[in-house]
């Protein structure tokens, strides 16, 4: 039994093999350029400059605030397509993940459309409440959570088939009603997946662009987002740039990691 | 207060149709193979399911009666113990038998001291801090009893309550089970495919077969006058009550049987009609257990024949014994007929009651 790699199932084919480090090359390299064309040396000076910090500080605000809306909505939608017990329940789950697949910008114009000034929805807010949420901060997290919720309900529903309803029957015995059932016993058996959702969600309303920049517009310190900020400077200083899209990556980084530990925690 | 139970629930082409009752202080098992309707009926009882026709009450109080009335589980004074206990693993032991108290409404700190006293009278008070993941099967069954009593309820469901467990700790926990039920005031639903569980722990058997009853009684009635070949081989089973002491365990109405193990107080005295030995002549060399006795029935089963004996004053009153048919025309058995019964002691198992 020699230990050199003795496959059983012979070697691999050239087919396979080169597009696959092809692939692997086509993800990577540009990450790598991205670090390679970095300008370390005045990092630190770019890093501190008032426009990087406001555009993340804004970035960090509006992906935390459009999480929290999205967990308040979207676990308890979750909780209706997994035990509703809904008539047509595949159907509601496809349209709930249509933002997944659609373009942020056709998301951002539906949202103009149906909560622009003179839009279906935003008209009576506007007449009603004086509120106007296009171009606003509160439509940077509009945008966001439009597009991150998704990723949240997914996650949760999942979390929510994979646990054992007879618990629920139990708590139900023992006199718990349906709503005591679910914060005490429900809630923190799925905890790891509505962590999971959580993360997922704030990353993916952290990297938003199009809808953002189709719905709220970039005004600099009330919708200038990291990734809006990153298209900007990349036509007036390509540096800033690249240091921008750096804080990004590694924010993004830290979150994969922060997946990936909850991830293999969770299915062991 | 009486629970009535008319419970008609359809299932496909699945009918289950049973009536039953249970009194204060008593404890009814709901006997059956698997696919007999068992659980079905508990979780109808307990409001998990709905009935389909019928009515359950508890005396005046309608819990369900189709089409109208409907009492969701949270509103039903219950108690139930799942087969694999659904202890909840976020929870410690304490805040599991507190849960019910807490959820009724009980104040937090009452609630706790409740649920203490409830972990001490099973045994667990070192455990309260323990999460149910690390408990034995044995224990984590005396925590779900806790929880379920913890309420005061009015029923108490008990669902294959030691089919979870390992042989080797079975008998320590059904003995134990036992001393609980006897001492709950309230009323008992257990359920069982265990002939020896339903009737070491009940007052009376219910026995259903494809969603339907097929006999009622107390244990000793049902095991010795099973009215169908499935409860014959189901319960046919000797069972008595007696002192023992060593290795004799005494009959009320008199006789002995000897035991390989010695034991004290009062036992269940349980050995299988397959353990009974019959004979013409006295036989020889020593079986422990050697009692003259008298025919006083046969039945013939599928492949055995079912002997019904009288070995008082020597031995038990009415005694089963299994024998094949070539056997009975060996021995030319008919009913009156005297003879010679040995019973091999290591057959015999004793519960304590």
């Amino acid at each position: 039994m020699s230990r050199r790699g003795r496959s059983t199932s012979g070697r691999l084919p050239l087919v396979l093999l080169l597009p696959a480090l092809l692939g692997l090359a086509f993800l990577l390299v540009p990450l790598v350029g991205l670090l390679i064309k970095a300008p370390w040396s005045t990092l630190p000076d770019r890093l501190f400059s008032a426009d990087v910090w406001q555009a993340l500080r804004l970035s960090l605000v509006c992906a935390t605030l459009a999480t929290a809306l999205c967990l308040l909505l979207g676990v308890p939608l979750a909780w209706l397509l997994a035990r509703g017990g809904l008539p047509g329940r595949s159907l509601i789950r496809a349209f709930v993940t249509v933002p997944l697949v659609l373009p942020p910008v056709v998301g951002g114009v539906a949202l103009l459309l149906v909560l622009g000034r003179r839009g279906l929805v935003g008209q009576h807010l506007d007449t009603w409440f004086g509120v106007s949420l296009p171009f606003t901060t509160a439509g940077v997290v509009v945008a966001e959570a439009f597009v991150a919720m998704p990723f949240l309900v997914i996650s949760v529903e999942g979390a929510l088939r994979a646990a054992d309803p007879r618990y629920e029957e139990a708590a139900a015995t023992l006199g718990a009603g349906r709503w005591l059932t679910f914060r005490r016993v429900t809630l923190p058996s799925i905890a790891p997946g509505v962590v999971a959702g959580t993360v997922l969600c704030w990353a993916r309303a952290l990297g938003e662009f199009g809808a953002t920049i189709t719905f709220a517009g970039n005004f600099p310190g009330r919708t200038t987002t990291m990734p809006l900020a990153v298209y900007l400077a990349l036509e007036t200083d390509p540096e800033v740039a690249v240091v921008l899209s750096l804080v990004l990556l590694l924010v993004s980084v830290v979150v994969l990691a922060a997946l990936r530990e909850r991830w293999i925690g969770g299915l062991r | 207060m009486t629970l009535y139970a008319d419970v008609q629930v359809s299932r496909g082409s699945f009918e289950l149709a049973l009536d039953l009752t249970v009194e204060p202080g008593e404890v009814v098992a709901l006997l059956g193979p698997n696919g007999a309707g068992k659980t079905t009926a508990l979780r109808a009882i307990a409001g998990l399911l709905a009935l389909d026709r019928g009515r359950i009450a508890l005396d005046d109080t309608v819990w369900d009666e189709p089409p109208r009335t409907f009492r969701t589980p949270d509103r039903r004074p219950i108690g139930v113990v799942f087969q694999d206990y659904l202890l909840f693993n976020h929870l410690n032991c304490l805040e599991n038998v507190a849960f019910g108290l807490r959820a009724r409404g009980v104040e937090k700190q009452t609630a706790r001291l409740e649920a203490s006293r409830w972990l001490e009278t099973v045994g667990l008070s070192e455990y309260a801090r323990t999460r149910p993941r690390a408990l034995s099967g044995g224990q984590a069954q005396r925590v779900a009893l806790a929880r379920a009593l913890a309420t005061d309820p009015e029923l108490l469901l008990l669902d294959e309550p030691l089919a979870a467990l390992d042989a080797g700790t079975t008998l320590h926990v059904r003995a134990e089970l036992g001393q609980h039920l006897n001492r709950f005031e309230g009323r008992t639903l257990l359920v069982t495919h265990d002939p020896l569980d339903a009737m070491v722990l009940a007052d009376r058997l219910v026995i259903i077969e494809h969603g339907q009853v097929v006999q009622e009684g107390r244990p000793t009635e049902v095991a010795h006058r099973p009215r169908t070949d499935y409860v014959a081989q189901l319960v046919g089973l000797n069972l008595y009550r007696g002192d023992a002491s060593g290795t004799a365990v005494r009959l009320p109405e008199g006789g002995t049987i000897t035991l390989a193990e010695p034991a004290t107080g009062p036992v269940h005295v349980a050995f299988p009609p397959t353990a009974v030995s019959l004979y013409v002549e006295p036989p020889s060399g020593s079986p422990r257990n050697t009692w003259p006795a008298v025919v006083t029935g046969i039945e013939q089963h599928a492949h055995t024949v079912r002997v019904r004996l009288d070995a008082s004053p020597s031995g038990p009153a009415d005694l089963l014994a299994d024998i094949t048919p070539a056997a009975v025309a060996d021995l030319h058995l008919t009913p009156g007929q005297p003879l010679h019964t040995t019973l091999k002691a290591t057959e015999v198992h004793t519960y304590p009651v």
